[in-house]
């Protein structure tokens, strides 16, 4: 079935994205929107946008019965969730489909599957890519348990089957601490989820966090190598590159083709990310959970391979097979890519939102700026405050990293605060220099540098 | 006039500390200066909003879970 109308379920810079991949093939565009958002840079450029409902996001953009409605009053035959909000929506995916619209990710029942940490994990070890040690499943008596947290070593984490975002897990360091917080895991899980499911993990305590973007058709599926995104702060990605810059090849073919194998154990249809833990003093990788969507940080593959991965997407959900075979994907360069949030590195990351004053957006070659800020824009405080990507790619990763530099120069948003301070202190730093880092390496930095992450444009 | 507490930042106004919980304050109650009458979530991060005022509660002219500018009223008080 070809697509020739497409509603964007999302906002900001990720629907500025879209409808550009959906303006190049021809297809037509509708904007759905929060009352927050009419004046968005995604709503000026789609063909079409519809209202559906208050700033609040529950009323508006994880508001199903009103994107349905908005899709069939406009005549839409297909709908791309984005990231976030619906994006992997099991029951949003089936909805999609069950109205005779193509729903542009994997099927509603892949997502339950990959959305179940217990489930992910089963069809993981059965496609022999390695996980993090634990208990095989769901945990069903308190002595099973003890038995794999002994077997497994301290410290263990104990997560809730049904949990997600960090949420509903606890650390036991030893059995006395692990007897103690296995009844609260299970009774905060129950109330948290409506599923008191346990599972355990051994805790990896300095790892790095590397992903592979892999693309499927149902049948069979490619990788675009992997990306590390090590630099975190609370769980969230601050700067992204790809390739990693440590993982030696046989590790990289190992770690692909691992990806590869799952994706297509599983019949994996669209984009999706493998997300792995890599302990490089060991040159042991875990599989930790598969993302069924595009990611934000998509660009970082697109710069080193070429290739417009929200395109395929779109082509792949209009019944295209998959327009690649392995071979034709080759790695070339490094590309790089920061989060520019309308936060205040100088002020603990408090969120700022505004109007912007003025915008210079870098350029040359080599840089890309995804973005869904203009001047004159305001940015609301409703959602999420992520303004846009700034994406440098050169010859190796040195290079990159100075482009960036220079990127981040020309860059200049007034009328809030960002996060480049804190951009622009890590592109000079040592440590980042030589990839020298792991996930738990930007926290402390951040503490020990506080008082250089001053902002360097003033907002008043 | 009466005595209001205004927002100090734009965003969602919340008068409960999370959805299953009682609300912070209601008509009728006493607020001393200090006292947290309620959260303004930006941009995902939720910040209290602290009483500058003391007195009795009459009213919330914003409603929980709505949409608030900077220096809107959120409590009146006597």
């Amino acid at each position: 079935m070809l697509i020739r109308k497409l509603l964007i379920a999302n906002r900001g810079e990720i629907a500025v994205r879209i409808i550009r991949a959906a303006k190049e093939l021809g297809i037509r565009t509708v904007q759905v929107h929060s009352a927050a958002d009419a004046d968005s840079l995604a709503v000026r450029m789609a063909d079409e946008a519809v209202n559906i409902g208050p700033p609040s996001a529950a009323k508006s953009y994880l508001n199903i019965p009103a994107i349905l409605q908005a899709a069939a009053s406009t005549g839409a035959d297909a709908v791309h969730p984005g990231y976030g909000f619906l994006a992997e929506n099991a029951d949003f995916a089936d909805a999609v489909v069950a109205a005779g619209m193509v729903w542009v990710g994997p099927s509603g029942d892949a997502i339950r599957v990959m959305g179940d940490k217990v489930a992910a994990r089963i069809a993981a070890e059965s496609a022999g890519v390695p996980v993090v040690p634990g208990s095989d499943g769901r945990i069903d008596d308190l002595a099973q348990a003890r038995a794999v947290a002994l077997a497994i070593g301290f410290p263990v984490m104990i997560k809730a089957a049904a949990g997600g975002g960090g949420r509903g897990i606890r650390i036991a360091h030893d059995m006395a601490e692990f007897d103690r917080l296995m009844p609260q895991a299970s009774a905060e899980a129950k109330a948290a989820f409506g599923d008191g499911g346990l599972y355990m993990e051994k805790v990896i305590e300095r790892a790095r966090h590397i992903e592979v973007q892999i693309l499927g058709d149902g049948a069979r599926a490619v990788h675009f190598f992997e990306r590390e995104c090590s630099l975190q702060r609370r769980r969230q990605k601050v700067w992204e590159e790809a390739p990693s810059a440590t993982l030696p090849q046989p590790m990289r073919e190992k770690l692909c083709a691992s990806a590869v194998a799952l994706a297509e154990a599983v019949g994996y249809r669209g984009a999706g990310t493998l997300e792995y833990l890599y302990d490089d003093a060991t040159g042991h990788f875990y599989f930790i959970e598969m993302n069924t969507r595009i990611q934000v940080e998509h660009p970082v593959t697109e710069m080193i391979t070429g290739v417009d991965l929200v395109r395929e997407m779109l082509r792949i959900a209009g019944g295209a097979p998959l327009r690649y075979r392995q071979e034709d994907i080759s790695l070339k360069g490094h590309a790089i890519e920061v989060r520019i949030c309308a936060e205040d590195p100088a002020r603990n990351f408090q969120p700022g939102p505004g109007t912007i004053e003025a915008l210079t957006v870098p350029g040359g070659a080599g840089v890309r700026f995804d973005t869904m800020l203009y001047q004159g824009y305001t940015v609301p405080p409703f959602y999420d405050s992520l303004l846009g990507k700034l994406i440098v790619w050169d010859e190796d990763r040195a290079s990159a990293i100075t482009r960036m530099q220079r990127a981040l120069e020309e860059l200049h948003i007034t009328g809030l605060p960002t996060t480049k301070p804190l951009h622009q202190l890590l592109a000079r730093d040592r440590q980042v220099a030589v990839a020298d880092f792991h996930t738990r390496w930007l926290e402390p930095w951040l503490q020990e540098n506080a008082h250089r992450l001053g902002t360097e444009e003033t907002t008043e | 006039m009466a005595k209001q507490i205004l927002s100090p930042l734009p965003g969602t106004f919340y008068r409960k500390p999370s959805p299953d919980q009682p609300a912070f304050k209601s008509v009728g109650d006493a607020v001393a200066v200090g006292d947290v009458i309620g959260l303004i979530e930006v941009m995902k991060s939720f910040n209290e909003v602290v009483a500058d005022q003391a007195g009795i509660i009459t009213g919330f002219p914003t409603d929980d879970e709505e949409p608030v500018m900077a220096g809107q009223p959120l409590v009146e008080l006597e």
